[in-house]
This record gives structure tokens, C-alpha cells and sequence, in this order.
């Protein structure tokens, strides 16, 4: 198992290192100049322009100015935002727990509610239950976020009061942060009423995020049992007697969950670009919002320092996952 | 059973006005993020709203809903007879507001001007680069540097500036958010503990608001300020909930969970006049949406070409299908609301006939032209790409094929400034200060014609930029008038622009809110405003 590790720990070398040029020439490839914007409407002169331009170092050949980036990164040091002007790290750890939190409750909605479903719909293939459940699933995956998140806010929200509009709990609760994330914050602050708000504000928010991972992980379920249980071991163990709940438990799930959890893992990717739209929509101060306004503004610093550490927090969570197969399956963790 | 219906309410955290019968409390859905809480290093409106306006205050300020000028910090000034001495007599008794790290010893006073001066003048002032970075952008496009020659404290509270020429606008500059006056003790405070950044996050001012707390993205928190030097806040808390979708911010001001909101949808007016809960202010906008050619170019150099041009195109279509309706058409280049509108000047009518006329009188056939279209939107053109379509469909009535282009937003600026550019040019403007020199001269004199500048028709007038020129130097506002008037004249009869639209403002609010002051340069103040139970 440690052999396993290190062998995954060691391909993270090279991966993390072409994220750096992706996330660094992915901003310097979109047209559009930081100090142009920053002048708008109202222009800059060809001095000031300069200057502002040898301020920020983007005078100096793209190269240096990438070896540069690497260097400080190396120094633990990921740059200041043009706009805010404050360090991008700071930035980051304050906002990522928020994105943290939504992402897990989604992730959570979306396992606990579609491995189930796609679990049910495999056993009772061609019932009305499979019928109804994959069409379900199949307009949630094609569903437009933007829209589906505002038409929950005008329904449960405007038509019928029951969930609060947008934002991480109540403004009339006020208290330090200590972890970042609400739900636990709200409990440590001992405020009475301010756990229910944050969990009433997260309800909507995961809800619109965990639809399409949920309607994937539905689907791929469903697709996963049914191709094993069609396996001569499921047959045998049938034949053997044993009893229908401990063949799909056991035997079946087990070995279906490969290609889920793969699927679960690969939405992580899916749910970061829900999160930009669910974040904007329910107007949650998370890292989605902030990587489009940075995008936006050609906030350098920020959109190549803030796509690593997002593909930083991705490889992890797909090495987790690839622990996890090793968990499931020892034949993996051997080869 | 009332207090159980209440505190239900409270809990589900659906009622915000019913939890807080004791403090009032006042939630304004703001559109974005501020930048920082230093308000002179930045440019966003939003940041001003969330810093210089709550927290801060200015030498000279603009009275509530003008854009008059009144004093400020500032009690009353004196203008030498050049124009180029300002002695400013400072107020007495003005408390700094105090936090965790800050307790003031001493109350405002000349040096705290000095300081916020000079730090954004002196590129060797200890505190001009204290964020690494920072730069004081309004500061050197308002012209600052080459304008201030110096800030000198001739005691407690007498600040004398010196002006190397003569600026008629310079007392509306010095009201702008940049402008506000920082307290040097707290700087020297933050110095010593090594934490120079938190004049930026920790912000202490005079203002009628002191800071409390921001959660980036999400929360800005302010309470009021009992030593406020002015008329004390009616509300105890000011709250800015950060919601930048305008529909959400509409729900949520429906849904109570706030009380004003800047920027509704234009399709959503219907919707929020018809609420009984809510009402909404409405004023002209301090802005123009304009038209521009390149006067420099064939056949676009000949103003009887331009005119033919503008008589072509049909401004109200535009407004209707554009600003569905939320806009007055534009005859001058400034806005109506600002002193010295010339009212008496005629716009060109909409007439294809005629216009097609005098194209074939300038010997004009087959001509085919670009026009631009910004990228983005704003509040002087909400869609640049559909005003276009609509100005190339009147425009092939007229025999004239045009062509729609775009591209990324700064280059689209950048690329719309180049000498001999092919085409004309969608933009706008929106003012800062409410002085017709801000509209003018950045947008239409000879020197913002040069490379840097904002004259995208390359119009260079010498007779329009000598009237500008000498409103510049005189102080006299009736006088000034006069030539702004004369200007616009001459603005008119030479056509570089199409002037296109003003644009109207819209508040929506809840009715439970009064004393809220639309303000024609676009900003939220709130000191003002009460809520009724």
C-alpha cells in the first residue's frame, strides 16, 4: 500500500508542474490587457501604461515572468491580486471553505440519493420506477443551472417562503469565523437559531449544485449493476442459494461501485463549474465567483494562482479516489 | 402567541425587520464586492459605496442629490485672485472613530490632510506603495500630479494647496471618493505595529458610519457613528448583503431579506411597480451613450456626411428596444441634470429622406462603414450588439452597408483609440464629479484626441477646445455657463458623435424605507435614511 502511495504521490510531480504553464498561459492566451481594464472608459497614456505595466512585471519576457511565477511558488508565495491587491493564498482560504461546504453537502446529496435510485432502477429494470427515475435523471443532467436555480429561488423562496433567497445564513447572526465552514461555525457560536439558518441557507444552493452530478451518478449506477449482475459469480451465488439482499449487497455492489466511485471522482471537476453558476445565483462568497471575476477582470495573478490551487485540491481528491478503488478492490492496489 | 409567531419567524430567518425592533437595522443588497477600504487607490463605485461614503469624508462634499459642492472637513476656503491658492479653513472638534487596534489621541486636523494628499502625490512618500502594487489611479487621471504643486499646513486648521494653473473643477475633484481624508495618527499607529495594510482592511474615518466587519463576498458590516460630526445616522446598523445576480437581488428585497437595491433588470420594473411593498425612484442618469466617427477619415471628415449619418438613424427605436424605454434621447454630450445643459439647441431630426439627400449633395454613394459595438454592457448602453443592428438596419435605407465588429472589452478600448481607425465607435460615458469639463474635455478636446485620451471621434476643434480652455480657468459658474453653452453649439453643428441615449437611474425599495437621496453621480449614502417599523 505505501508502495501505491508514493508511486501515485510521484506521477503528482509532473501533472502539478504542467499546471502551472496551463494556468499560467491560459490567462496570458486571452486577449485583453490587466491595465487596460483597470483604465476603462477613460484611457491611459502610453507613459502611464508603461509604467503601470514595468509596476506588475508584465514588461519582462513571458518566460521570466513564468520562471518568476514558479520561483515564488516555490517560496510558498502566490502573488497579489491586481485588483484587491492582497495576497491571493489569503484570498483563497478565506473563500474556499465556502465552496468546500456546498461542494460536500452536493456530493453528499447527490451519492445518497443516486447510487440508491440507480440501485433500485438496475433490480427493477423496465418498471415504472426505472422509467420514471432515468427520464428524471436525463432532463436533470440537461438541466440549464442557471435557470433551475432561479426558478427554485421564485418558487420556494418567493411563491412559498420556506427557504431564505441567497447568502450563507442570516444577517442578523454575527459571529467570528473559525473554521470557515457555517454549519459548524454557526454551532461553535452558541447563537440560538443560527445552525437551522445555515442549514435552511444551504438547502437550495446543493440542492441545484447536486442535480447533475446526482443524475450522472444515477445513471452510471444503474448501468454498473446491471452489467454485473449479469457476471457468472452473481449467477452462482444465486445458484448457491444465497439470498437476493446479500447478492446484490455484497457481491454486486461491491463490485459496481468501481466505475461509480470513478464517476463520483470525476464530478468533482463538474461540480467546480456548477459551483461558478451556483455560486453567482445564490450569491455564496465561494472560490467559483471569484475565479469569473478574476477571469473578467484579467486578474493574473489570481486566475493562474487560484487554478492551481483548485487543480491542487482536484488532485487530491482524485488521489483519495484512487486509494479508495485499492479499498474496494485489492487486485488494484497490487498491480 | 405574537412573540411565538415572532421568534419562529426570526428562526427560519425569513423576517429580518421583525428580529430587530430594538436596533434599527438597514440591509442594502449591494451588486459586488468592494476592492479594498482605502477608498483612494481604487475605482469602482461599488467601492466607493462600501468605503468613502459610509466611513469617510472629503475637504468639500456634494450636497445630497447634486452635484452642487458644500463644504465638508473643510468649513470654507478662500480662492486667491489667479486662481491658484486654495486656503482651506478646517472644521474643529471632528472625532476619529476607533477600533480594536485604534484609540485617537487627538481629533482631526491639517496634518491628517496633508497626509492624504501627499501620500498619492509623492512617489517617494512612505505610505505611496505600502500595499505592494498599489497605484492612485483617479488621482493621476484626474490630473492630480501635474496639477497640485503643493499641500501645505500653515497651522492646525489652515491647509493651504497650490495650484500650478488655474482649474475651475478643482473643488468638485477634491469631493470625489479618492479625495477622502485619512487619519495620519492611525497610519503612524499601523506603521509601528508593522501592519501598514490595515488602513485597507481596517478602515477608521470621519464619516457617519463606522466599519465593523467585511466577510469577502458575502457580508460588510458598519454601525453608526454617535460622534458623527454632521446630523447623526437615523438607522443604528448599516448592513451591505453582496448579491450580484439582479433578480436575486430582487427576490430578496421581495422576500424582506433587504430594503434597497441599486440596478434592477429593466424587464423587471413592471414586476416592482406593481408590488405594494415595494417603490422605486427613478432620475436621469449622469451619462451619454454615444455614436462615434473617426472625423479624421473619408468620408467621416466632412460634418454635412455626419449629420446626413445622424439624421438616419431613428434614437427613439433604440431606446425603445434597447433601454426599453428607460432612457431620454441624447442631443447634447452631457446629460440634462448637469448645469450648463443647452436646452435651446434643436437635435437633428430622424429623417432617411433627407438625410439620403444630403449624402448624394456631398457626393457620398455606396458607402459602407463599420460600426463598433462594445463587448460589455453598462448603464449609458445596455446592448451594444442590438443598438448596432438597429443602426445598420436604418442605415441600408439610406444606402449605406455597414458592418457590425467587436472584440474583447480592453481591446475593443484600446484598439478604438488607434490613429486612423476604420469605423465608428459605440461607447459612453458616466460622470465623475457632475462638472461639464469631465464630459468635455475628456471626451471631446484636441488633447484627448492623442494616444491615452478618450476622443474616439479624433475631433479636434480649435475654437471648441479654446471655449473649454478658458471655462477651465474661470471660476465664475455663470461664466462658465456661457461657454459651455457655446461649446455645445459648436458641438452640434460639427456632429462627431452621434449622441445616442441618457439613460435613466431606477431604485427599487421597500415603502417602509424613507429619506433615501438618489444621487446623480450614481452613488448609495445612506446617513439619511430611516425605516419605519
Amino acid at each position: 500500500m505505501v508502495r501505491f502511495l508514493l508511486a501515485k504521490l510521484l506521477y503528482l510531480i509532473p501533472t502539478f508542474l504542467g499546471i502551472t504553464i496551463i494556468a499560467f498561459g491560459f490567462v496570458r492566451i486571452l486577449p485583453g490587457d490587466p491595465v487596460l481594464l483597470m483604465a476603462g472608459e477613460r484611457g491611459v497614456s502610453p507613459e502611464r501604461h508603461a509604467e503601470l505595466s514595468a509596476q506588475l512585471g508584465f514588461d519582462k519576457p513571458v518566460v521570466m515572468q513564468y520562471l518568476d511565477f514558479l520561483w515564488r511558488l516555490l517560496h510558498g508565495d502566490f502573488g497579489n491580486s491586481l485588483v484587491t491587491k492582497k495576497p491571493v493564498l489569503t484570498e483563497f482560504l478565506a473563500l474556499f471553505p465556502a465552496t468546500l461546504e456546498l461542494g460536500l453537502c452536493a456530493i453528499l446529496i447527490a451519492t445518497l440519493v443516486g447510487v440508491p435510485v440507480g440501485v433500485l432502477a438496475a433490480i427493477k429494470r423496465g418498471s415504472w420506477f426505472d422509467q420514471v427515475s432515468m427520464t428524471t435523471a436525463l432532463v436533470g443532467f440537461s438541466m440549464p443551472i442557471f435557470w433551475w436555480g432561479l426558478l427554485l429561488i421564485i418558487f420556494f423562496s418567493g411563491f412559498l417562503g420556506w427557504t431564505p433567497v441567497s447568502g450563507r445564513i442570516s444577517l442578523m447572526y454575527f459571529f467570528p469565523q473559525v473554521t470557515g465552514f457555517m454549519l459548524i461555525d454557526s454551532l461553535l457560536s452558541g447563537q440560538q437559531g443560527a445552525f437551522i439558518s445555515a442549514v435552511s441557507h444551504l438547502i437550495l444552493p446543493s440542492v441545484v449544485l447536486a442535480t447533475i452530478p446526482l443524475a450522472v451518478i444515477a445513471r452510471q449506477t444503474r448501468s454498473a449493476m446491471l452489467e454485473v449482475m449479469g457476471e457468472d459469480y452473481v449467477r452462482t451465488a444465486r445458484a448457491k442459494g444465497m439470498p437476493s439482499r446479500r447478492v446484490i449487497g455484497v457481491h454486486a455492489l461491491r463490485n459496481a461501485m468501481i466505475p461509480v466511485v470513478t464517476t463520483i471522482g470525476l464530478q468533482i471537476g463538474v461540480l467546480m463549474a456548477g459551483a461558478i453558476l451556483t455560486e453567482t445565483i445564490f450569491s455564496w462568497p465561494g472560490i467559483g465567483k471569484w475565479m469569473i471575476d478574476s477571469i473578467s477582470r484579467r486578474d493574473y495573478p489570481v486566475v493562474q494562482s487560484g487554478l492551481l490551487l483548485i487543480a491542487g485540491m482536484v488532485m487530491i481528491v482524485n488521489l483519495l479516489v484512487d486509494l479508495t478503488y485499492g479499498l474496494i478492490n485489492p487486485r488494484i492496489r497490487a498491480s | 402567541m405574537k412573540y411565538l409567531s415572532r421568534s419562529l419567524l426570526a428562526v427560519s430567518a425569513l423576517a429580518l425587520t421583525t428580529a430587530v425592533a430594538e436596533a434599527k437595522t438597514f440591509v442594502y443588497c449591494s451588486e459586488a464586492s468592494p476592492e479594498g477600504f482605502d477608498p483612494s487607490p481604487y475605482t469602482a463605485g461599488t467601492t466607493f459605496d462600501a468605503s468613502a461614503h459610509p466611513i469617510y469624508n472629503r475637504l468639500t462634499e456634494f450636497k445630497k442629490g447634486t452635484t452642487e459642492v458644500e463644504p465638508g472637513l473643510a468649513e470654507s476656503w478662500d480662492v486667491s485672485e489667479d486662481g491658484t491658492e486654495y486656503t482651506f479653513h478646517l472644521r474643529e472638534g471632528v472625532k476619529w472613530q476607533s477600533n480594536d487596534r485604534f484609540t485617537p489621541t487627538r481629533d482631526f486636523n491639517a496634518d491628517d490632510v496633508v497626509f492624504s494628499f501627499e501620500r498619492q502625490g509623492d512617489p517617494d512618500h512612505p505610505w505611496h506603495q505600502y500595499i505592494p502594487g498599489i497605484t492612485y489611479e483617479y488621482y493621476t487621471s484626474m490630473d492630480m500630479p501635474n496639477l497640485v504643486k503643493s499641500v501645505e499646513k500653515i497651522d492646525d486648521y489652515t491647509v493651504k494647496i497650490t495650484l500650478n494653473q488655474p482649474e475651475a473643477p478643482f473643488l468638485a475633484n477634491i469631493a470625489m471618493p479618492f479625495a477622502s481624508i485619512v487619519s495620519k495618527e492611525y497610519a503612524d499607529t499601523l506603521e509601528e505595529a508593522g501592519a501598514k495594510e490595515d488602513l485597507n482592511n481596517l478602515p477608521i474615518g470621519t464619516g457617519p458610519f463606522k466599519f465593523v466587519a467585511y466577510q469577502k463576498d458575502a457580508v460588510i458590516r458598519y454601525q453608526k457613528n454617535a460622534d458623527y460630526w454632521g446630523d447623526a445616522p437615523l438607522i443604528d446598523d448599516l448592513v451591505f448583503a453582496i448579491t450580484p445576480d439582479s433578480s436575486v437581488r430582487l427576490q430578496k428585497l421581495k422576500a424582506g431579506e433587504c430594503h434597497l437595491m441599486p440596478y434592477p433588470s429593466p424587464a423587471d420594473l413592471e414586476s416592482i411597480r406593481s408590488d405594494d411593498s415595494l417603490k422605486l425612484d427613478e432620475q436621469p442618469g449622469l451619462n451619454v451613450g454615444y455614436l462615434a466617427y473617426n472625423t479624421t477619415v473619408e468620408p467621416f471628415d466632412n460634418p454635412k456626411v455626419r449629420k446626413a449619418l445622424n439624421m438616419a438613424i431613428n434614437k427613439e427605436a433604440i431606446i425603445d428596444a434597447v433601454f426599453q424605454g428607460a432612457a431620454e434621447p441624447a442631443k447634447n454630450p452631457i446629460p440634462p441634470t448637469m448645469w450648463s445643459y443647452n436646452d435651446s439647441i434643436e437635435d437633428d431630426p430622424y429623417d432617411p429622406e433627407a438625410a439620403k439627400a444630403m449624402l448624394e449633395e456631398e457626393g457620398v454613394t455606396d458607402l459602407s462603414m463599420n460600426i463598433w459595438a462594445m463587448p460589455v454592457q453598462r448603464p449609458y448602453m445596455p446592448n451594444a450588439r442590438r443598438t448596432a443592428e438597429l443602426m445598420q438596419e436604418d442605415l441600408s435605407k439610406v444606402g449605406v452597408s455597414a458592418n457590425i465588429v467587436s472584440y474583447e472589452w480592453g481591446e475593443y478600448l484600446a484598439k478604438s483609440m488607434e490613429a486612423g481607425r476604420d469605423g465608428a465607435v459605440i461607447l459612453g460615458w458616466t460622470g465623475d464629479n457632475g462638472d461639464p469639463d469631465n464630459f468635455l474635455s475628456v471626451l471631446l478636446s484636441c488633447d484627448s484626441a492623442k494616444e491615452g485620451g478618450a476622443n474616439r471621434a479624433f475631433w479636434c476643434n480649435e475654437e471648441f477646445s479654446d471655449l473649454l480652455q478658458q471655462a477651465k480657468v474661470t471660476a465664475d459658474q455663470a461664466e462658465r455657463t456661457d461657454l459651455y453653452e457655446q461649446a455645445q453649439v459648436i458641438f452640434k453643428e460639427q456632429a462627431p458623435w452621434l449622441t445616442i441615449a441618457h439613460s435613466t437611474q431606477y431604485v427599487p425599495m421597500s415603502t417602509k424605507v424613507s429619506g433615501f437621496k438618489m444621487s446623480p453621480l450614481g452613488d448609495f449614502t445612506f446617513e439619511d435614511v430611516d425605516l419605519a417599523e
